[in-house]
């Protein structure tokens, strides 16, 4: 749109209103999952193990030594923990996505900035949350949690995990996590005061001579970058593959970082459009959708490049300490999750997204966003659920409540840090670039 | 283009981008047909202006890309199955994971040589051809519009040249065979 050199935010509602009737909703919704969850755990309580009992032998036969037998709670632990690694990451990704364009000198963004910084406001939630559970369920989730693992003596020794108990022990596993999110969550309170000190100036045309807390903000984009492309792996290892402890891959820190990034890159996508539709970002149009569309796009398909170069490998090589990872997921109790993983994660985006037109067209975009969400999750459930709870994992009231509760009170958060700063950051120096962005 | 037959076109030459945008738009609008411009870089939506159709080289792409993949599974299938059935890594003789590296590779390779080719079939190009210079100065830093006179025979000559006048040419546009 060549033509339209008087494009201006004037007429923008910069203050975002997070309306009572907004608020509401997520209060209902978040009563509802606290509701069903709460149902889930009666029913679970009053023997839904009952029929998963000979499943359950089998699995305590087949992981031979692994802990207590199951027991309920450790499907609701895993759930809270499969939650918690997952909106971390969303919210943690909002923050890198914003990062990456600082040190790439992105114009087109400059628009919608604001939206993927806010995410970095679930994170102290999460942060808390993980501490909780850890002490709570630690045993439940994490193996090498248990007394005596690492003792020669011990009946319960496990030779494998003593080989790397100088890394998976509980004093450096906490540190470690207090590092993380001391880490991340200092530097987004840096950033968002960095914004605030931005928006704060009223010369603008000074400021483009000498944008001074836009530097600084590309110098520590580029130092959060380096904390998050070492942070993203340890804690993608911490979290998630040390649940199964005898397992490792040398790809997963990789392979974490980009189902967080593209289920993140689907929630910015979705709240722009919700903000527009709701008549905020009037100056967003199909231009900005399309590289939001092609970010999806691009992402949903590095996922399956290193999911498939990971699976592909160990497939190969065919050794039974790498393959036993992949036993349950491709031949036992979640080979439909596998597959389903598979196609939503990539045959649907790749396919819906492939063309110009798609990539500006609001519903397509829409539907593959939430294919991309639900697919991430079920690409964690997939990576969380067979180490813990095995066979007896499945898609019930705790699932549906555990994730209810996740989605309002993110969706609570985050839109009560949008009203914390104006929308469109009106000062940055590449806003009158991101107006005037267009691509064919 | 088969026919030696030469046409021939009223040549005007543009000095900026925000002159001939405007010129465009409204020599389109007086109904004359503008047989192409020719511009020192890319610019944005001239294509919008010109009202070209949307090329339809990216559904020649994935036509070729279907074919390579569809190609690739066939040959592996083939080699590994019948011609040449080996045992590699314990798995049966076909194993339609280790294919994927291949057919990857295939589907790239010949959606990627497929359009080159079909773009230089379907723009007339290749080696050795003589390129059609209306104006040698559209590789330097002018705007050049190219107006076939023979398909724009409700507008005479005269004509024409006043409506590029008009919207800004930046000298006396000029007559010229092709």
């Amino acid at each position: 749109m060549a033509a339209g050199h008087k494009i201006s935010i004037a007429d923008e509602k910069m203050q975002y209103e997070f309306t009572s009737s907004l608020k509401k909703k997520l209060m209902i919704a978040f009563g509802v999952g606290v509701a069903l969850l709460i149902l889930g755990m009666i029913f679970s309580a009053m023997g839904g193990g009952a029929e998963h009992g000979a499943a359950e032998h089998a699995a305590a036969a087949a992981e031979g030594h692994h802990g207590p037998e199951y027991h309920w709670t450790k499907r609701l632990w895993a759930n809270l923990w499969l939650c918690c690694v997952y909106f971390t990451g969303i919210s943690l990704a909002g923050v890198f996505f914003v990062s990456v364009n600082y040190v790439a000198w992105a114009g087109w963004s400059a628009l919608i900035k604001r939206i993927p910084e806010a995410f970095g406001n679930f994170l102290p939630i999460t942060g808390v949350l993980m501490f909780i559970l850890f002490f709570v369920a630690g045993h439940d989730l994490f193996h090498w949690t248990h007394e005596g693992i690492t003792d020669p003596n011990s009946e319960h020794f496990d030779r494998i995990i003593a080989g790397k108990a100088a890394y998976l022990n509980t004093p450096f596993f906490l540190a470690r996590m207090v590092f993380y999110f001391a880490a991340w969550i200092g530097l987004f309170l840096f950033f968002r005061r960095l914004s605030a000190q931005e928006d704060a100036i009223s010369d603008y045309n000074g400021y483009l001579k000498d944008p001074s807390v836009y530097n600084k903000r590309v110098y520590f984009s580029a130092v959060f970058l380096i904390v998050f492309a070492v942070t993203s792996s340890t804690s993608a290892w911490d979290w998630v593959m040390s649940i199964d402890t005898h397992w490792f891959s040398t790809m997963f820190g990789w392979y974490n970082f980009a189902s967080w990034f593209v289920a993140s890159l689907a929630v910015v996508t979705l709240t722009v459009i919700y903000l527009k539709e709701a008549g905020y970002l009037k100056a967003v149009n199909q231009h900005h959708l399309h590289d939001l569309g092609k970010f999806m796009f691009a992402f949903s398909i590095f996922w399956t490049y290193i999911w498939f170069s990971q699976f592909l490998l160990i497939y190969y090589a065919h050794i039974p300490e790498e393959t036993y990872y992949f036993e349950p997921r491709l031949f036992g109790h979640y080979r439909g999750v596998f597959f389903l993983n598979i196609i939503i994660n990539f045959a649907f985006p790749f396919l819906a997204l492939m063309t110009k037109e798609s990539k500006r067209t609001t519903i397509l975009i829409k539907i593959a966003a939430f294919a991309i969400l639900i697919g991430h999750y079920l690409d964690f459930y997939m990576m969380i659920m067979p180490g813990t709870v095995g066979d007896n994992a499945g898609f019930g009231l705790l699932e549906f409540g555990t994730l209810a509760m996740f989605v309002s009170a993110f969706i609570y958060t985050i839109a009560n840090g949008l009203t914390k700063l104006p929308l469109i950051p009106k000062n940055d120096p590449f806003i009158k670039e991101s107006l005037h962005f267009t691509q064919l | 283009m088969t026919s030696k037959e030469k046409n021939t076109y009223l040549v005007g030459i543009f000095d900026d981008e925000d002159v001939l945008i405007p010129a465009v738009k409204k020599i389109r609008a007086k109904g004359v047909n503008i047989h192409e411009v020719y511009t020192p870089y890319p610019v944005h939506d001239l294509d919008v202006y010109l009202g070209y159709r949307r090329s339809r080289l990216s559904k020649a792409a994935f036509l070729f890309g279907a074919t390579g993949t569809f190609l690739a599974i066939l040959m592996q299938t083939y080699m590994l199955g019948f011609a040449w059935p080996m045992v590699i890594g314990g798995k049966d003789y076909v194993t339609y994971p280790d294919f994927v590296p291949v057919t990857f590779e295939l589907t790239v390779l010949l959606a990627a040589l497929g359009m080159v080719a079909t773009f230089l079939i379907s723009n007339n190009l290749g080696p050795g051809k003589q390129a059609t210079m209306f104006d040698p100065r559209s590789t330097d830093d002018k705007f050049v519009m190219a107006i076939d006179l023979g398909a724009n025979s409700k507008f005479t000559k005269e004509e024409l040249e006043s409506i590029l006048t008009e919207y800004g040419v930046s000298e006396k546009p000029k007559e010229k065979e092709v």
